[in-house]
């Protein structure tokens, strides 16, 4: 299914009235940048810039069954979170195929919170509906439209947010509630660049007078183009690029999170790969000179073709090509050369480690 | 540059290339004000070989946003005799000066009557507001 006319975010006049340019994405139509990509990336590296990333699907789960459902679907320790912890995951398949990544957050007792992912949230809900029908004592809800989401994300992110929301912030992977705009909301310590900062879930009806607030105490407004800079910069994946039903998390690099002991659907299919390895492997690189790679790049050792670049960019930090890409497993360690196929030119490149970017302490 | 602006000295392809004739034989290209604006800041320029042939409404080069990356179409048809080696070092010159320093290359035109096809600014901003 496909929406006809894209869908707007709570935040769809501000944007327009700050200029951004706009773009469809996964049937939104979302900021892609304000000023220029650039000055929005480094203002979340060294200051504190502003998503509207209410494209994102919430999905709450709750009952008695809860925790033992989402044990069941999840492939991190569910187990293990506590009330107001957030953990990340990956939503398999029966072969381990990795149909979303997404962060839990327990609210309290046997309620949690699900942040999807725009273009999976309806394929999501679909899964986690069947699956949950065989617990009996778990509702599984979209709510999608109760929460517009704001990531504010930077190294002043968090003061500037406490200070202007007067707000009280969870520390790093927690979640709590607060109240923002006289309405109850949630703070996240979580995030999608790298940086420290806090990802709040607020009524749609306050977005608007909290966005303006923080752009009044100086937070930078960002689009997604930043944010697609950022997060390939410390290489966390992107659903549909890196992770796609057809790879399993292992050969993602996913394997950390992925706790084959609860019996998690897909369980089986990731032990396998964990044991035996996997053909390909997803490997972060740079372009040691001129290129910029692009998603769909073929990725070459000699002659051969050994892989495909999944995400590339350039970088605004490291000012050169960055990407990720499946490669043959015995070319993904850290150092060694390949070339990237740009459109006909071979591009010298170097498999690195993870993060591409490291901030300097 | 801020303002949108589409100089009366120039001539201008309607895939937002401009050139800027230097004498019969000579001519200098690159991109316009729309053209710069609709990809976002250049970070990368990947010039043409000196020497190399440029045919009329082929594409001879590629400039490269963060996010995107565009075909240089060729307003008019020749051989490449220099390139703006400067926007190796700061590929921004497209946007900030798009008729000056941001200059992508210059030719020596093999067909120099094609000019004829081109637009003047004049037709070449009703073709924007069309847009």
């Amino acid at each position: 299914m496909r929406a006809v006319t894209p869908m707007r975010t709570p935040l769809h006049e501000q944007h327009l009235a700050l200029g951004a340019k706009m773009v469809d994405f996964a049937g939104w139509e979302m900021p892609v940048s304000y000023e220029g990509i650039r000055e929005e990336h480094m203002a979340v590296r060294t200051h504190a810039g502003m998503f509207d990333v209410s494209h994102m699907g919430e999905v709450e789960v709750e009952g008695p069954a809860a925790p033992a459902f989402l044990q069941r679907v999840l492939s991190n320790d569910v187990a293990a979170l506590a009330t107001g912890g957030a953990q990340y995951s990956c939503l398999c398949d029966e072969a381990g195929g990795v149909l979303d990544d997404l962060f839990a957050y327990r609210l309290g007792g046997d309620r949690y919170l699900i942040v999807t992912n725009s273009a999976n949230h309806a394929g999501d809900l679909g899964w986690l509906g069947r699956w949950s029908r065989r617990f009996g004592d778990v509702a599984v809800r979209d709510v999608a439209d109760r929460y517009a989401m704001l990531a504010v994300q930077g190294p002043h992110a968090r003061a500037v947010v406490a200070r202007t929301l007067r707000i009280e912030l969870p520390p790093r992977m927690h979640v709590a509630p607060v109240r923002v705009g006289g309405r109850p909301a949630l703070a996240c310590g979580t995030g999608y660049t790298g940086e420290d900062g806090v990802e709040l879930l607020v009524d749609p009806e306050v977005a608007a007078a909290i966005w303006a607030e923080l752009l009044d105490a100086g937070v930078v407004p960002c689009g997604l183009g930043a944010r697609d800079t950022l997060r390939l910069e410390v290489c966390f994946h992107l659903h549909g690029n890196d992770l796609t039903p057809d790879r399993n998390p292992i050969e993602a690099g996913l394997g950390w999170c992925c706790r084959e002991e609860t019996g998690f659907v897909g369980s089986g299919a990731v032990a396998q790969a964990r044991r035996d390895g996997t053909a390909q492997i997803l490997a972060p690189f740079e372009i040691e000179g001129a290129g910029i790679p692009r998603q769909g790049n073929p990725v070459l050792a000699g002659e051969d073709a050994v892989g495909e670049v999944t995400s590339g960019t350039f970088s605004p930090s490291l000012e050169r090509g960055i990407g990720m890409a499946y490669v043959r497993a015995d070319l993904a360690e850290p150092g060694t050369e390949v070339g990237i196929d740009v459109r006909g030119k071979r591009r010298p490149a170097r498999i690195a480690s993870k993060p591409l970017y490291r901030k300097a302490r | 540059m801020a303002e949108a602006t589409y100089p009366d000295d120039l001539l201008y392809h309607d895939q937002h290339d401009w050139a800027r004739l230097e004498g019969d034989e000579h001519a200098v290209f690159g991109i316009t004000w729309y053209a710069q604006d609709s990809l976002g800041e250049v970070v990368f320029y990947d010039p043409p070989e000196l020497g190399a042939t440029v045919s009329k409404d082929s594409s001879y080069a590629e400039v490269e946003s963060v996010k995107a990356v565009s075909e240089v179409i060729a307003p008019l048809s020749g051989e490449i005799v220099e390139v703006n080696d400067a926007l190796a070092d700061a590929p921004e010159k497209v946007n900030e000066d798009p008729y000056g320093e941001g200059w992508l290359v210059k030719v020596k035109l093999s067909h120099p009557a094609e000019r004829d096809a081109l637009l003047g600014a004049e037709e070449y901003r009703k073709l924007l507001s069309a847009e």
